[in-house]
């Protein structure tokens, strides 16, 4: 087959693409290792489907050259490349019913007995009862099915996928998140896929490049996207960030010790990625589910050696699992708190003085430099 | 703004029972299909009834005519003008296939390439149809005419031995020959056949090309196996569309033809109007109606595009 070479892995090196003076992707490096599931995570316009349709061959670069493996691929059109496409709305051929629709690439490379292959295919993807529908007879799970299974059938080097379950209701889209990271595991073929949803690229990915404005803003493990975001527009756009301007005021071993509006916050230097020259701006970043509230009243309480912000509560709705707390605080006008429901405090009501604490360890440095609110806007639009 | 206040309070009053609107609305589809079907009854029911009968009439000019179930008249119209009839399906065949050949390349690169030259492209493509059907045949004598640039240019290259010897032409002359007949009809017919291969073509999602690719198929096999298959609608509405009017055509016969080219269009038309025999010039034409929804039916089954159109 295709994937028993050495090395499988996409590599674009300097890749970039320019329409007349807009600059849809800027010069890029990338390598998605083999077997791996990869996410491009971005806002629509940042440049993540115009890398994939240059993987795809469907978009010439205008630099750089594009690897798949030890072949290189940069100028060859998309019907040479072993590389297979699940289209945005499926790209689904209405006059061909389902099995001639999965059986199109097998039979363009000439294989003459498709049959067993198209209904082994057809079965991994639970459609076998359906082979002799047209698409339109499907439901939209369905062609999406249809969609994989008809890239996947012809063993790709690597399958692209580019907004796959962008029309899907939320439910389907859970259930065929679950679904292709079957497949996935069960093909071992490398997946790239191309995504505006965090969440989504969070729950299937191995590892996530966040783009903006044609460019990689950091590129990692969900998880560690999440916890050490390199950027305001990754700590915005991944998850809710809540971000204090500070001063550096001293350093003190592997902490570096912040003033914030009149208090004192600790940050790990190991998890700055700021220059931190004492005087110098710092922007301190914290996850709202990493903080506890407390009432004013009980703030002796507090152990020591944790980050404090004092605060009045502005707003608050319950939303079963956890209350989300919005706290109007001198260090940051609207700071985000989620508390879990478990004792459930009726003194936190709107208006009522609090104090908010977390474990430094918590703490993440961002350069202060960047935009406080890059991504805001751009994860609030996508997810409306 | 003291009507709209006035206009305002009824609605307030007891509300009328909510059975009447309901009726109308229903009754609404009749009403707007009225004038359509009044305007059939009047200009094709009626002549086609009154046509059907004048077919099976007997007498002469003299005696008048009168309805004796004469049906052995559709006999003797076929058996005596079955050549032209044939001729007919064989001009308009022939044009046909030109006007496919000549307008689909035309249709794609207008769906597909075009950018934005494509609004202009469209209006050259209606463009003939400002001026009058007869002129713009009847500029075709001029260009066709002998000793002209174009029969001189088709007899330097000899495309006329080849022609004459395929029987298209005759000698050095292309005016009065099959093929200034099959040209005039292409000419004309050529935007019905363009207009709606465009319409099918332009509908095609780009994607699904894409997706060919990515599937390992050449441009070329991309063409065949989705393209071409997807834009039939157009492909048999256009062909229907120049095919069925061709067929009954007689002006491309008659200024562009001679005694050896007439189509059975100048048969009914002689009939009709300078021989006077009504009965056989309306069976006729009954004839031709009868052949041409035959074909129709037949290439509609074949092409299999029942569900497409």
């Amino acid at each position: 087959m295709m994937t028993t070479e050495t090395s499988g892995d996409v590599r674009l090196t300097g890749i970039s693409k320019t329409y007349g003076s807009f600059t849809a992707v800027h010069p890029l490096d990338l390598t998605v290792p083999q077997g791996s599931f990869f996410a491009l995570l971005g806002a629509s316009g940042c440049g993540k489907t115009t890398t994939l349709r240059m993987i795809a061959g469907l978009e010439e670069p205008s630099s750089g050259t594009v690897y798949l493996g030890d072949q290189e691929v940069t100028h060859l059109p998309p019907y040479k490349r072993p590389v297979n496409t699940v289209f945005q709305s499926y790209a689904l051929f209405p006059h061909l019913d389902i099995f001639e629709n999965v059986a199109f690439g097998l039979r363009r490379r000439g294989i003459k007995s498709v049959k067993k292959q198209v209904e082994e295919m057809l079965d991994l993807v639970q459609l076998g009862e359906q082979a002799r529908k047209k698409p339109h007879q499907l439901s939209g799970g369905q062609q999406q099915r249809v969609a994989v299974a008809r890239a996947l059938i012809n063993h790709p080097k690597v399958l692209l996928l580019d907004e796959p379950l962008g029309a899907l209701d939320l439910k389907l889209r859970r259930q065929m998140q679950l679904e292709l990271k079957r497949i996935q595991t069960e093909v071992g073929i490398t997946f790239v896929h191309v995504t505006h949803d965090q969440e989504e690229a969070m729950t299937m990915a191995d590892t996530v490049a966040v783009m903006n404005a044609g460019r990689v803003e950091q590129l990692g493990s969900p998880a560690d996207l999440y916890e050490n975001p390199q950027t305001t527009f990754v700590a915005n756009f991944l998850g809710t960030s809540n971000l204090i301007e500070a001063e550096v005021d001293a350093k003190s071993g592997a902490e570096i010790v912040l003033k914030a509006g009149g208090g004192r916050l600790v940050l790990p230097e190991a998890r700055c990625s700021a220059p931190t020259a004492t005087g110098g701006k710092v922007l301190v970043g914290v996850r709202p589910e990493k903080i506890s509230l407390v009432h004013a009243d009980e703030a002796d309480a507090i152990p020591d050696g944790r980050n404090r912000v004092t605060g009045r509560i502005a707003q608050s709705s319950f939303i079963g699992v956890s209350t989300q707390y919005v706290i109007d605080s001198p260090v940051c006008p609207e700071f985000e708190v989620y508390v879990q429901n478990i004792d459930r405090d009726s003194r936190l009501a709107p208006g009522a003085e609090v104090v908010l604490h977390w474990n430094p360890e918590h703490t993440f440095g961002l350069d202060a430099a960047q935009d406080i609110d890059a991504g805001v806007e751009t994860a609030e639009e996508e997810a409306a | 703004m003291a009507t709209v206040t006035e206009a305002e309070a009824p609605p307030l009053a007891p509300q009328p029972a909510p059975k009447p609107p309901k009726k109308r609305g229903r009754l609404v589809p009749y009403w707007l299909l009225l004038p359509g079907l009044l305007w059939l009854v009047v200009f094709f029911a009626l002549p086609m009834i009154y046509q059907g009968s004048t077919s099976v009439q007997t007498g002469s000019l003299e005696e008048g005519y009168k309805v004796t179930w004469h049906f052995a008249t559709y006999w003797d119209a076929l058996s005596e003008y079955w050549p032209q009839f044939l001729r007919s399906v064989f001009y308009a065949g022939a044009a046909t296939v030109l006007c496919l050949v000549l307008g689909y390349p035309l249709a794609y690169l207008i769906a597909f390439r075009a950018g934005r030259w494509r609004n202009l492209i469209m209006i050259l493509v209606i463009a003939p149809f400002f001026t009058s059907f007869l002129i713009r045949t009847l500029a075709w004598k001029t260009i066709l005419a002998d000793g002209g640039p174009v029969v001189g240019a088709l007899n330097t290259l000899h495309v006329l031995d080849v022609t004459s010897w395929l029987g298209w032409t005759a000698g050095d002359r292309v005016l009065a020959t099959p093929l200034a007949v099959v040209c005039g009809l292409t000419y004309n017919f050529l935007p019905f056949m363009i207009l709606p291969l465009y319409t099918s073509l332009e509908r095609i999602d780009g994607r699904l090309h894409e997706a060919a690719g990515d599937l390992y198929a050449k441009p070329i096999t991309t063409f065949r196996k989705v393209t071409f298959p997807l834009s039939m609608p157009g492909v048999v509405s256009g062909t229907l569309l120049t095919f069925i009017p061709a067929a009954g055509d007689y002006v491309n016969a008659e200024l562009l033809g001679s005694t050896d080219t007439r189509m059975i269009g100048n048969v009914i038309q002689t009939q009709f109007l300078r021989i006077l025999d009504y009965p056989t010039a309306a069976a006729l034409s009954f004839i031709l109606m009868a052949a041409i929804l035959a074909m129709v039916t037949f290439y509609i089954r074949r092409s299999g595009t029942e569900d497409l159109v």
